[in-house]
């Protein structure tokens, strides 16, 4: 009998017995370490300068009240990486309206980001404009933890000032570099006490791919379920990938 | 300058709705191309794409069934058809650039011989701009319609020899829909497929900078008469 057979089967046998008694306690503590109890609390440690992502999209799956904790926080020099800089004072407008954010990467500003064009043209933030799949697919690649691709998309456009440029396949492309971040701030509909997560249509949009690519993620979510109540096969972002929870009601903007 | 009439910017959305065939997954940008979903042939059974995760986009929403976590890119509510699907911005983008579209639609203010597009920010023009999606639909479309008017508002032809405005993306252009003709762009060049009702293929050469290749009998468009 090979030695590696037999070091499995004892392995078999004490995680039989030892490990699943440590598999049906850890849940309970991790819930405990992830679930918090107040808006404050689930970004008091966030510092000045840090980079955070921010989900959302046309108004749906903002992390409004994450937002606004952070805004009374009056956490400062952020670079703020989200698809657009807020509807007026809502979403990430109230961060510009303070003169929280420093640097900004989005993929189109939008319409009502009135305190955000004040700021950028007074200089007070720099901007850096990325085609929104590419903003998508430069967080996923800090997720995957690949260190960049090459693509079609903005060869020949401004985006492409200052990036390296090849053939492949026959066609010019560019190389795009990963979007890192400290913290991701998302919006779920349901999280069950471990972080699983579920969300609710088109709310869905950025919040998956921020909640994997940044190092620390933090959700709030309508409803917390007890773990075990939600089918596996229905979560969206496994719970790896949550590090903090608050269940808040969520805060929509108009416009 | 005194002109005969244009199509109106419906009749552009209703002319490039005759552009998709059944079955077809399509995305419509901002602006005349979000006009298309409503000149649909009865006949014709189209998935709309948004880039925000929807597969199977319906109707916008009525007044009082609103659900502002179901909007399209334009932040409008919208409905769902059955067998419809959501899914997250970076699936929604691998389906715009990875060639799984089979028509997008974008507006545009310039677009040049080569079939080069810019629609994203007029020279110029004050505050930071916003490419959105444009560019990544632009890279990877099967088929790109182009609907914009003819002419800038000063009369300027927006169908150019070289785009000066910034661009959005190079030799992504299939086919150009606007208030005074359809053109295809081809290795040889543009194209003059169809022109409006009672202008000529000289008259539209006149408003426009770059080359139109006329080949034989140049047809008048039709617009369907049961759409309005």
């Amino acid at each position: 009998m090979p030695a590696s057979y037999l070091f499995e089967l004892r392995f078999c046998r004490w995680s039989g017995t030892i490990l699943g008694n440590i598999i049906s306690v850890m849940p309970e503590r991790r819930m405990k370490q992830k679930i918090v109890n107040s808006l404050d609390a689930a970004i008091a440690d966030i510092p000045d300068g840090a980079r955070i992502m921010f989900g959302g999209f046309g108004g749906a799956g903002f992390p409004n009240n994450l937002i606004q904790a952070l805004s009374r926080k009056g956490v400062k020099n952020i670079t703020a990486i989200s698809n657009n800089c807020g509807t007026r004072e809502g979403e990430l407008g109230v961060m510009f309206k303070n003169g929280q954010v420093k640097h900004v990467i989005c993929s189109f500003p939008g319409p009502h980001a009135n305190y955000f064009q004040e700021r950028f043209a007074k200089g007070e933030v720099t901007c850096e404009l990325v085609p929104q799949g590419i903003l998508c697919e430069r967080m996923r690649t800090a997720a995957t933890g690949l260190l960049g691709f090459y693509t079609t998309v903005g060869v020949g456009t401004d985006v492409a000032i200052g990036k390296e440029e090849r053939v492949l396949e026959g066609k010019r492309c560019i190389l795009e570099l990963p979007i890192h971040a400290d913290y991701a701030l998302i919006k779920a509909q349901k999280a069950d006490e471990l972080g699983n997560l579920t969300y609710r249509l088109a709310a869905r949009n950025f919040n998956p791919i921020m909640a994997q690519a940044a190092k620390f993620t933090i959700v709030e979510v309508e409803e917390i379920v007890p773990v075990g109540s939600m089918s596996p096969e229905d979560v969206v972002t496994p719970a790896i990938f949550v590090h903090r929870i608050m269940q808040a009601k969520g805060m929509r903007f108009a416009g | 300058m005194t002109e005969k009439p244009r199509l109106t910017r419906e009749q552009i959305a209703q002319r490039a709705a005759q552009e998709l065939h059944d079955g077809a997954y399509v995305n419509l940008g901002w602006g005349i191309p979000n006009l298309i979903a409503d000149y649909l042939p009865k006949a014709l059974t189209v998935y709309f794409h948004s880039e925000n995760g929807i597969l199977g986009m319906g109707r916008r929403a009525k007044p009082g069934e609103e659900d502002f976590d179901l909007v399209d890119a334009m932040k409008v509510p919208v409905t769902l058809i059955p067998g419809a699907s959501i899914f997250h911005q970076a699936d929604a983008h691998l389906m715009t650039r990875g060639g799984h579209l089979d028509i997008a639609v974008l507006g545009g203010f310039q677009v040049s011989e080569k079939g080069d597009l810019a629609n994203w920010k007029i020279p110029g023009s004050k505050g930071s701009g916003g490419i959105g999606g444009a560019m990544d639909i632009a890279s990877g479309s099967k088929k790109l319609i182009v609907c914009m008017e003819h002419n800038t508002k000063e009369g300027a032809p927006k169908i150019v020899k070289a785009c000066n405005y910034p661009l959005t993306g190079l030799e992504c252009v299939d086919t150009i829909v606007t208030d005074l003709a359809v053109i295809d762009v081809t290795p040889e060049g543009l194209v003059l497929r169809e022109t409006a009702p009672g202008w000529s293929p000289d008259e539209v050469q006149a408003r426009s900078e770059a080359k139109l290749i006329v080949r034989n009998h140049v047809p008048e468009m039709k617009l369907a008469p049961n759409s309005h």
